[in-house]
């Protein structure tokens, strides 16, 4: 394996599927970052299965990448030798898992959206990408479910609960318009029914996550100047430190395995 | 990390369809919903449910270390009554 970073294609159904697979291991990663960190046993684990979910997700979507792409290549080749600008993950999931609370809504908000997707997407006409999300819709909607209990219950729970969750709430809010803007990818691809609009699953999401809110006794988020750039390589400051940390080891160490 | 807000809960896992729920350990959560996703989380990893039952710890009622020799002993000596004494069909099957 060479240690120099790789460049891969530019066709739209391997920069579409790089896209998703990025937005799971770059969740899942994060979600990595609290194992052994927890704040109680269950909670460590309950963090590490949703992160693993996600990593599966990642792989397989990687793998379907390098059969598409033809290059030879595997999915570690994508996700350890590939810049931070090659990677197109919504900014969303890229976000520093800052206290509890930020990683709950995190999760909560992303769920609330890849939930419908993923349901939306077991109607592609592209039959591996179906059977990828038929597996990743179940496991997302638990990731719905075990967040939105959290963010009900920090919303709804101590002053200082309450205070970190709608602070959580109101940081993240701007980092999720990037969701239902299509990338130049999908654009080319939802014409031939291999993926949806994710526009299209903006008022669901709303529905969702205003549910929740209110369950919370917390604030929706007034309408605000929607970040946008993590499908295109333009990540924030933080993407590149988490790369260095999951890349290091295939970078220092080309080809290094268990 | 037993707190006043996160109490101890049993949990019991149904493997198959037909057998009981059986006890696999213990937990703590916050309520009875956080229990059965802790449940899930920590004891299904491997595929070992179908089912799952959370139960407060404090809701068990246990028998006394101490009356073991009053509650168990006189069984041991009735082994009358274990059914090795009789020939089951082998077309009961598992009883």
């Amino acid at each position: 394996m060479p240690s120099g970073s790789i460049v891969t294609g530019d066709a739209p159904l391997l920069r579409y599927v790089l896209e998703r697979a990025d937005d799971a291991l770059v969740l899942g990663h994060r979600l990595s970052e609290w194992c052994g960190h927890g704040p109680m046993m269950e909670e460590d684990m309950a963090l590490s299965n949703m992160g693993l979910d996600l990593l599966g997700q990642a792989r397989a979507l990687y793998t379907y990448g390098a059969a598409v792409e033809g290059a030879g290549r595997t999915e570690d080749d994508y996700a350890y030798l590939r810049d931070e600008r090659a990677y197109g993950n919504l900014l969303l999931v890229e976000q520093p898992n800052g206290d509890f609370a930020v990683t709950m809504v995190r999760q909560f908000l992303y769920a609330a959206f890849m939930t419908p997707y993923w349901q939306a997407m077991t109607s592609s006409t592209d039959a591996t990408l179906a059977a990828i999300a038929a597996k990743a819709q179940k496991e997302s909607a638990y990731h719905v479910r075990h967040a939105g209990e959290w963010v009900m219950r920090l919303g709804d729970g101590t002053d200082e609960s309450r205070a970190r969750a709608q602070q959580a709430l109101d940081a993240l809010w701007p980092f999720t318009g990037e969701c239902f803007m299509p990338s130049t990818a999908e654009q080319a691809l939802v014409a031939s029914g291999a993926v949806i609009d994710p526009a299209m699953l903006a008022a669901a999401w709303r529905e969702t996550v205003a549910r929740v809110v209110a369950d919370a006794t917390l604030t929706l988020p007034a309408d605000t100047w929607m970040q946008r750039g993590g499908r295109e390589g333009r990540h924030g400051e933080h993407l590149g430190h988490l790369l260095a940390e999951l890349q290091h080891l295939q970078r220092s160490h080309p080809g290094a395995t268990w | 990390m037993t707190t006043p807000t996160t109490p101890l809960w049993e949990v019991f896992i149904r493997s198959r369809n037909g057998l009981a729920h059986k006890h696999v350990g213990s937990l703590h959560a916050a309520d009875a919903t956080l229990a059965l996703q802790a449940a899930r989380d920590l004891y299904t990893r491997r595929g070992e449910g179908t089912s799952i039952w959370v139960v407060p710890s404090q809701a068990i009622t246990a028998s006394d270390p101490d009356d073991k020799g009053m509650l168990f002993e006189p069984a041991e000596s009735k082994v009358y009554r274990h059914p090795t004494f009789y020939d089951v069909p082998d077309d009961v099957g598992h009883m």
